[in-house]
């Protein structure tokens, strides 16, 4: 079976993981029009390429993201995501002034 | 017969060239009214509606294998049309009426045959969703029941009742589901449009699309450049790709699917039999193999590989369905690629690049729509670009606009 390194657990079945679809970057909900939304949600790439996406290891419940190429099915590199997010990213809206 | 035979043999010629189906391979032309980019049954089917009902013969489909290579010799080759929404019922109904009188109007066996499609409820969620496609397929003109394990036990007594964890409920009869031979599908649209002066132009693979202010006026190819009136893009797996060619994105994922057949036995099995909660779907051929199919791979890939692990998963739910079939060996195995999209339901029509039309996001379900699929979009490039009342629904922009045709529940081995 193939085997994917799985950073937390180390070299394992890659029945064990959930491909948790490409890591894009994602608008602002609170601010980008409806276009920009459905194009984030929606569309895709879909390139032959190497793509960074997010992976799951169901047993542990660990995310964490993987760089793959799209053809030949290589998995190159899987790390933590706390090496590209280091910040909290908000999905409600800040509270207005007059509620605060 | 044997006399003919034994000249032949004797002949210096190949005298098959002089009936071949085909004409032979010509240059390309420097120009084109119509380019059909991907010869595979929707490509074909389209140039011969185009030339048939529209008049239309100026038309070159460039194929960069060879013809029905792709995913049309890759499918499990099942006909039905009963599905959820409206629309897709519709649509999938039509493409069944056209079906049953493909191999008359062609002069070319496509071995339709009619066996009815059962498909099995484990739960109580799926016999609700039954009982509604049910409806929704006989009010669209479909034949469609719902039916009793009584009634399942007659009609596939080699049935296991009780597999695993999962006893069946009921069933989703529809009468008109069939199967075809998918090569002869598509031979046949292909002998029946260059017969009417259509170029089928295979080992012709597009490289690039020339637009020019938002309107295609061409395309490069490993032969050269072509200009044409209009595109029609019908490429599977690759309709991502190629329409980045073109410049734009499109709502789709590229996954594999995996088939298999098995050896031949003897004929037990006459309905196409699926169960989306044991994620797969198995037929008997009319030599006696067994086909199976299931979901697509789990994750997108650009590769036609076949893999152990799902032919476990898949085998695994088939042998609990059909016990007795444990011992039987494997004949062959393949993956074709499904162009997925997230409504599994087709893109048809228009695209962001004027007189430049697609015809894509096929996923698994592109083979029972062939002769629909090719009539409309024939007549999508013979009015201009008028959208036929039938494939509205299936804009691309229907994603824009939050207004998908939810088709999931419906595929006969959920994903």
């Amino acid at each position: 079976m193939k085997i994917m390194n799985c950073p937390l657990n180390g070299p394992r079945n890659i029945s064990e993981f959930v491909h948790g679809g490409e890591l894009r970057e994602m608008p602002d909900p609170n601010l980008c029009s409806d276009g920009e939304w459905a194009d984030y949600v929606f569309y895709h790439e879909n390139a032959v390429a190497v793509v960074k996406e997010w992976w799951l290891h169901a047993p542990s419940s660990y995310w964490f993201i993987a760089e793959r190429h799209t053809a030949s099915d290589e998995i190159l590199n899987t790390y933590d995501p706390s090496e590209i997010f280091n910040q909290r990213v908000e999905f409600s809206l800040p509270p207005k002034e007059s509620e605060a | 017969m044997p006399f003919s035979l034994l000249k032949y043999g004797l002949n210096k010629d190949y005298p098959f060239e002089k009936h071949a189906d085909l004409p032979a391979p010509t240059a390309l032309k420097p120009s084109y009214d119509v380019v059909i980019i991907g010869g595979g049954g929707h490509g074909v089917a389209t140039a011969y509606y185009l030339a048939k009902y529209h008049g239309i013969t100026n038309v070159a489909v460039l194929e960069k294998g060879y013809l029905g290579g792709g995913n049309t010799a890759r499918n499990t080759a099942v006909i039905r049309s009963n599905y959820l929404t409206p629309e897709g019922v519709k649509f999938y109904t039509e493409s069944v009426k056209l079906f049953e009188g493909l191999s008359n109007e062609f002069d070319f066996n496509i071995m339709y045959s009619k066996r009815g499609q059962l498909t099995l409820a484990h739960t109580d969620a799926a016999v609700r969703g039954f009982r509604q496609r049910a409806e929704i397929n006989k009010h669209f003109g479909g034949k469609t029941e719902l039916i009793d394990p009584q009634q399942i036990r007659e009609l596939v007594p080699m049935l296991n009742m009780n597999p695993g964890h999962l006893p069946i409920l009921a069933g989703l009869w529809h009468m008109d589901g069939a199967t075809a031979r998918h090569d002869a599908v598509a031979w046949g649209y292909a002998k029946g449009a260059t017969g009417r002066g259509v170029e089928l132009h295979q080992l012709t693979e597009v490289t690039d699309v020339m637009v020019d202010n938002g309107r295609v006026s061409g395309v490069n190819t490993n032969r050269g450049a072509v200009n044409c009136g209009c595109v029609v893009q019908a490429v599977a797996g690759h309709s991502s790709l190629l329409a980045a060619k073109a410049g734009f994105k499109m709502p789709i994922i590229s996954y594999p699917l995996q088939a298999m057949v098995t050896q031949p036995v003897k004929p037990f099995l006459d309905p196409l039999v699926s169960s989306p909660s044991l994620h797969c779907y198995v037929q008997q051929t009319g030599r006696g193999e067994l086909v199976f199919g299931g979901g697509s791979d789990p994750y997108p890939l650009y590769n036609t590989r076949s893999t152990m692990d799902l032919k476990e998963s898949l085998l695994a739910h088939a042998i609990e369905l059909f016990p007795f079939m444990a011992n039987m060996r494997l004949m062959r195995q393949w993956s074709g690629l499904t162009d997925m999209t997230s409504d599994y339901s087709p893109i048809m029509g228009l695209s962001p690049v004027e007189n430049y039309y697609l015809d894509a996001g096929w996923g698994t379900w592109g083979f029972k729509s062939t002769p629909i699929c090719g009539k409309t979009m024939a007549e999508l490039v013979a009015s201009g670009g008028q959208v036929p009342k039938l494939i509205k629904p299936f804009a691309m922009d229907r994603f824009k606009t939050f207004e998908q045709v939810n088709e999931m529940g419906a595929t006969a081995a959920s994903h």
